[in-house]
């Protein structure tokens, strides 16, 4: 009776239910939209550690001054230097480096021999422990030449072919998304970058005369345990002549202070709107329940008794949270799925959507809280209604 | 099924100098019994709603006893108390007291569907709305009612359950003529169906129907007939 005669009521009142609907979804909106950014962003960057890997990044020392590495490494900008790879080897030797892969980088060109502007990062299949575990989410086989790992942002298909430096290359596989600008770069094996810096150089495009079997771009080194990552780098800078070597964590803590700031933001936002709405509510509540008190009046009359009025106030409370608050929810997952990449672009930030299990969890947990509101406050109004003289109520305004 | 209230009162209590409580009831002894109508007369303010309440189960007196057969109405817990009052006492409030959510049926049968389907209650609640005469007014909202009709379907609504004791408060207020008469006919038809009826009112023609006649002023009832 009472699910029956609540939900009468919200479909015999639709001006009064709509309101209390749109609140609702207000709340839900908020806090999945919220938890939905948060989650994203954090889930950006944990991607984007998770792809580097490494403790240490070392470039040669010229490097640092004629380019932003920062962008070159972390944001997938397309550029490239080199170093002899004599020094991968003096790395290795080093206390406390655990393990060392070489990586070497091409820029593509806008030009009719390249299919598109990207950055081109060559890796060592024996020894490297950053692409190949991210490669394995997507591709199971091992990288032949003339193939390549597109990034999931690179607009060709698997099994599409791209032309650099007016080689052909065939897409093995694309990379699962980390929300950073990596997901525009293209990956392949030393011996097909070589190819390609070969290939750049005949045809002048290459700033530098370089034996390609000969050169690296960057060395990324793993810290054994119980070695302080620290003391490492600054052996490696002491000691390697020519290089600059770098901690990971630094290189990504800027990402990290603005993910903190925007996540604090919007946890703000989030607590403002849940206030606002949650003191609307609550004044829209002890205004229905004065409307409707000679209602309640009426069902004690005919043998309601305080709990049974409670249930159906709480009733109707919980079912209009719920309503609106499967709205909003539907509302912010249409608001923020559909546009990662231009919330990505917007905020400049490493941004990746959690999965569907991830985001079910998070919309349950939103309905779960807004039911909570809902079931608070109706709380509290049953309260009032439960200290209401019937007997006044009806004679009021029958004279 | 017999009503009674031994020694009822009810104060309130006030902050006026000189006095502490303002009596709305004096003591009185009171019976409903099956098969009879009893009425209250009075002027407004005299207490004759007050009592009906305390009968009702709906406000606790600040002294005496109100007992349906050997039940006390106020020893029992709120839950008890209103599971009695839905089986056993129908009240007809006063004014207009339709739930504007739902259809004349639908507000007929509720009380039968408050501790349970009400499935059951379907035919007596079809058969009540036609001896109301608002047979064909089943599906409509309260808003398309006149006020007689209202009071009918207030009527058909505390009688769907059957009640050993119908409690009306001022049934015919605001009525004309033809439904004053039609009312109180069903009020009188009730009582000879076995039902003990109280009937709280202003109206003079309510005497004809009624078997036992009680006068409320300032608090104190007597008994006239």
């Amino acid at each position: 009776m009472i699910g029956r005669l609540c939900w009468k009521n919200l479909k015999g009142r639709p001006g009064r239910t709509a309101a209390m609907l749109l609140l609702a979804g207000f709340l839900s909106f908020s806090i999945f939209g919220g938890s939905l950014m948060i989650q994203s962003l954090q889930k950006g960057l944990g991607g984007l550690r998770a792809r580097l890997g490494a403790d240490v990044i070392v470039v040669p020392s010229s490097a640092r001054s004629q380019f932003n590495i920062d962008d070159i490494l972390m944001q997938g900008s397309p550029g490239y230097f080199y170093m002899s790879a004599d020094i991968e080897g003096k790395i290795a030797a080093r206390e406390g480096v655990e393990r060392v892969s070489s990586q070497v980088y091409l820029a593509s060109v806008t030009a009719s021999c390249c299919s598109a502007s990207v950055q081109l990062i060559g890796f060592d299949p024996e020894t490297d422990f950053t692409i190949q575990p991210w490669a394995e989410e997507t591709y199971g086989g091992a990288l032949g030449d003339g193939e390549l790992l597109a990034g999931s942002d690179v607009s060709v298909p698997v099994s599409g072919v791209m032309t650099f430096f007016g080689v052909d290359c065939h897409v093995a596989a694309k990379l699962s998304k980390t929300g950073s600008t990596l997901d525009s770069a293209v990956y392949a094996n030393r011996a097909t970058l070589q190819a390609l810096i070969a290939a750049s150089e005949e045809r002048g495009l290459n700033r530098y005369e370089v034996d390609p079997d000969r050169v690296i771009s960057t060395v990324l080194v793993k810290v054994a345990e119980g070695y302080d990552i620290e003391a490492v780098k600054n052996d490696i800078n002491i000691h390697v002549r020519k290089v600059t070597a770098a901690r990971a964590s630094n290189m990504i803590s800027g990402i990290a202070e603005n993910l903190e700031g925007i996540s604090r933001l919007i946890g703000l936002f989030v607590a403002v709107i849940w206030a606002l709405c949650l003191v609307i509510m609550m004044i829209a509540f002890t205004l229905l329940m004065q409307e409707r008190k000679k209602e309640f009046a009426v069902l004690r009359v005919m043998g309601a008794a305080r709990g049974r009025l409670a249930g159906l106030v709480t009733a109707e409370a919980v079912l209009l949270c719920l309503l609106g608050g499967c709205a909003g929810i539907a509302l912010a997952a249409l608001a923020v799925f559909p546009f990662s990449r231009a919330i990505e672009g917007a905020l400049g930030l490493p941004f990746v959507a959690p999965g569907g299990g991830r985001a079910l969890l998070l919309a349950l947990l939103s309905l779960a809280a807004c039911a909570a509101v809902g079931a608070l406050i109706s709380g509290l109004s049953a309260a009032r209604i439960s200290r209401l003289d019937t007997s006044l109520i009806l004679r009021e305004g029958n004279g | 099924m017999k009503l009674t209230a031994e020694k009822i009162t009810k104060e309130y209590p006030r902050l006026r100098a000189g006095s502490n409580y303002f009596t709305a009831v004096q003591p009185v002894d009171f019976a409903l019994e099956a098969g009879r109508v009893t009425e209250i007369t009075g002027r407004s303010g005299s207490g004759k709603s007050t009592l009906l309440n305390m009968l009702a189960g709906l406000l606790t007196p600040t002294a005496g006893r109100v007992l349906l057969d050997d039940t006390d109405l106020y020893a029992l817990p709120d839950g008890q108390l209103s599971r009695l009052r839905n089986r056993h006492i129908g009240v007809v409030p006063q004014g207009q007291t339709a739930l504007q959510s739902l259809t004349v049926l639908e507000n007929v049968l509720l009380p039968a569907q408050l501790y349970g389907d009400g499935k059951a209650a379907l035919p007596r609640a079809r058969h009540l709305l036609e001896q109301m005469g608002i047979a064909s007014l089943a599906d409509v909202r309260p808003k398309e009612l006149s006020g007689g009709e209202l009071r009918r379907m207030a009527i058909a609504r505390a009688l769907i359950n059957g009640p050993a004791v119908l409690l009306a408060d001022e049934p015919t207020g605001d009525l004309d003529d033809e439904n004053t008469a039609a009312v109180l006919g069903l009020l009188r038809d009730t009582a000879r169906q076995g039902a003990a009826v109280l009937l709280v009112t202003h109206e003079a023609e309510a005497a004809r129907y009624a078997d036992e006649i009680w006068h409320m002023e300032a608090g104190a009832p007597t008994r006239w007939e």
